[in-house]
């Protein structure tokens, strides 16, 4: 039989199951686009206005000028003076402030006579990532301070500095080092991933218990046929929320696409198509649509989440869990989105990706398409 | 080719230790309606299974329209029409989308598409209905749909799979009218079903008990051959049925008992002393016995019966 003629009337009666179905239409167009709208403002890495608080012991034009640094700051608020120790740890115990910068009372007449100053800096850790960061915002900051004084007394004295190491950083691709533009390109992954995978596993599990997946093999189409029947709805889906997401990332959060938007595409088409390969896995070894959308969510959204690199980084894991990530096909798909949409590389930087998640695919899909074979209803 | 729609040998299908249908063999002649029955389990399904091309058999051999279904799955899939108990139907989708995506499966030309459909929403009696969604269908209805698009590209050979389960008895009477139409019609029915009223509408039966066929024939040869000793049927004035099951069943005199609703029907040797021994062990009972008459044997007698005596075999043979 003619492969398009076989096709069609599934693909057909999918888009008509699909229509007559809004909240789950609604659920695979706009929750997709929600997401990165709820994900873009609320999951930032970028550590902001630390509440400080400040015991100046010194109280000297030279004290004053280093606070100065730190008000002037976005990194920290100022928002206590405090006069003793017991004071900071109630504060830190309230979470009212995460940092205190104590400056003692030899500050402004060691620092005129040069001899060396300490300033001890406190900081909540049980918030790791803001201690962290602040801690460098902190240091960079007593760092310029320090250069500043130096260069001050040599030029008193008539001399240049000489500064060993000019460090100058210049960060590429991201320069001012926004979450979003890091996170939104992955949330792509991400949700594709989990829709995608989602959506196929339960609409064939649906027909298995329907018994409508037998009066179909029975008749002459073969699994091939239903396979990518089943395949071209959820694909056009993906491709539309994809561009919606796209879309918003734009609108409201800047993100533009420096690379080619064929490439870009072409990793959509290729995630997509991994992950239907996996949802209609699970839907051939299961056969209720609750355990089907336990395991959907589960293998796709653990590995997603965790092993592909959309916030923990890969490099930082054990050696297991690094070897284990080449599980999750979504790893592959944020290198191949990332480089194209932050970096602007073409499918010379991405093909090994391209190529893992086409394995991946076509393993899927050839399992899948073996077992409905031989295990029909 | 031959006069047998389908021709089964030994066809034989085993999961892991367990052998669903063993070694069974049967014929069924063109246009004929042919009764499948057996309890639930018995390994009907299995053996429906296997000749649609869903399921491999172990070993054995089938032809299903004079085509192999070891080796020409494909011509066997084209040539039948397959209804399973579950009416696999798309609810959410319309009466008319329904038969166009069956349609659309045989790849039915559109003038043939629309010429089948006005034949099904006649048959069904779903005309004006044709944009109701199937969900909204009664049982009955959906049966009948079913039905129309299992036989929607005409195969001349139909196999129904319990078609009537869950549907109350004037549904069911309409269907069987329907079954005698496809037959009349030259179609070859294969149908299975444990209700063994149904199987008196059949041209030929086969019997079939955890997978092995035991019993085959028309349904008058089948009360014919197998019984031949006359039955009882007792109507009690009042007490339980059940009582009496048990006490009489332990008589030598009784052959064969089972019951039957608020009867019992008893199996004996003669007809006139069989009465005698009866009325006067019941009284003795001091069960109230309302009527003992003879009666023509029904399938069900035919069925039991010989369940029985396999049951019998099978305890010799332990």
């Amino acid at each position: 039989m003619n492969y398009l003629k076989a096709v069609r009337p599934i693909v057909i009666k999918e888009f008509r199951q699909i229509r007559r179905d809004p909240t789950s239409l609604g659920m695979l167009l706009v929750l997709p686009a929600a997401v990165i709208i709820l994900v873009g403002y609320a999951l930032n890495f970028d550590v902001k206005h630390i509440p400080l608080a400040i015991w100046d012991q010194s109280r000297t034009a030279e004290s004053r000028e280093l606070l100065e640094k730190f008000r002037n700051s976005e990194y920290f608020s100022h928002e206590f003076n405090v006069f003793t120790y017991e004071e900071i740890e109630q504060l830190f115990m309230h979470g009212q402030a995460k940092i205190a910068l104590v400056i003692p009372s030899t500050f402004g007449a060691d620092l005129l006579a040069g001899r060396n100053v300490h300033v001890q800096i406190l900081v909540d850790g049980s918030d790791a990532n803001t201690a962290g960061q602040g801690v460098g915002y902190a240091a960079r900051m007593m760092n310029d301070f320090s250069v500043r004084m130096v260069t001050e007394a040599l030029t008193r004295k008539g001399r240049a500095l000489y500064v060993p190491i000019d460090f100058q950083p210049r960060v590429w691709y991201n320069p001012d080092l926004i979450s979003s533009k890091f996170l939104v390109p992955g949330l792509i992954g991400l949700i594709l991933v989990l829709t995608g995978v989602v959506s196929t596993s339960l609409t064939v599990v649906r027909e298995k218990e329907l018994g409508t997946m037998e009066q179909i093999m029975v008749s002459p189409l073969k699994p091939g046929h239903v396979i990518l029947g089943k395949t071209i709805p959820y694909m056009g889906i993906g491709l539309v929320s994809a561009t919606a997401i796209l879309v918003v990332g734009y609108i409201l959060f800047d993100i533009e696409i420096k690379g080619s938007i064929i490439v870009l595409y072409a990793g959509i088409v290729t995630i997509i198509l991994a992950a239907l390969g996996q949802g209609l896995l699970i839907s051939t070894v299961t056969d209720s649509q609750q355990v089907a959308f336990m395991i959907a969510i589960f293998s796709s959204l653990l590995p997603s989440f965790l092993l592909s690199g959309f916030v923990f980084p890969l490099s930082s894991m054990p050696v297991v869990l690094q070897i284990l990530s080449n599980l999750a096909v979504t790893k592959f798909f944020l290198i191949v989105v990332r480089g194209v949409m932050l970096k602007g590389v073409g499918m010379g930087a991405v093909w090994e990706q391209f190529a893992f998640m086409l394995l991946f695919a076509a393993i899927m899909v050839g399992i899948s398409t073996k077992r409905m074979r031989k295990t029909t209803g | 080719m031959s006069d047998d729609a389908i021709v089964v040998e030994n066809l034989t299908k085993k999961f892991g230790a367990f052998t669903a249908v063993d070694h069974i063999n049967f014929s069924v002649k063109r246009g004929e309606i042919f009764g499948f029955l057996g309890a639930n389990g018995a390994g009907k399904s299995t053996a429906i299974r296997m000749l649609c091309g869903l399921l491999q058999p172990t070993s054995g051999t089938a032809t299903v329209g004079g085509f192999d279904i070891n080796t020409q799955t494909e011509r066997v899939k084209l040539n039948i029409g397959y209804m399973s108990q579950r009416f696999s139907l798309y609810n959410d989708l319309t009466v008319e989308q329904n038969i166009r995506f069956f349609g659309g499966l045989y790849a039915l030309s559109n003038s043939r598409l629309l010429d089948r459909m006005r034949w099904v929403v006649e048959m069904a009696g779903l005309k004006g209905r044709e944009t109701t969604l199937t969900r909204d269908l009664s049982g009955g209805w959906k049966q009948r749909l079913a039905l129309g698009c299992a036989v929607l590209h005409e195969p001349p050979v139909v196999f129904l799979d319990e078609p009537t389960g869950g549907v109350d008895p004037i549904s069911r009477r309409n269907f069987w009218e329907l079954i005698n139409q496809l037959s009349a019609g030259g179609t070859t029915v294969l149908v299975t079903t444990h209700f063994l009223d149904e199987a008196e509408y059949c041209n030929d039966i086969i019997m079939i008990n955890a997978g092995k066929l035991f019993a085959a024939g028309s349904p008058t040869r089948l009360k014919t051959d197998y019984i031949r000793h006359p039955i009882l049927e007792v109507s009690f004035g009042n007490g339980n049925v059940v009582d009496a099951l048990e006490t009489v069943r332990a008589q030598p005199w009784a052959i064969g008992t089972s019951v039957f609703g608020t009867k019992l029907h008893v199996m004996v040797e003669d007809e006139i002393e069989g009465k005698r021994l009866l009325t006067r062990f019941l009284r003795g009972k001091g069960i109230d016995v309302f009527a003992v008459e003879r009666i023509m044997p029904s399938l069900e007698d035919v069925f039991l019966h010989l369940l029985d005596q396999q049951a019998g075999v099978d305890m010799v043979k332990a």
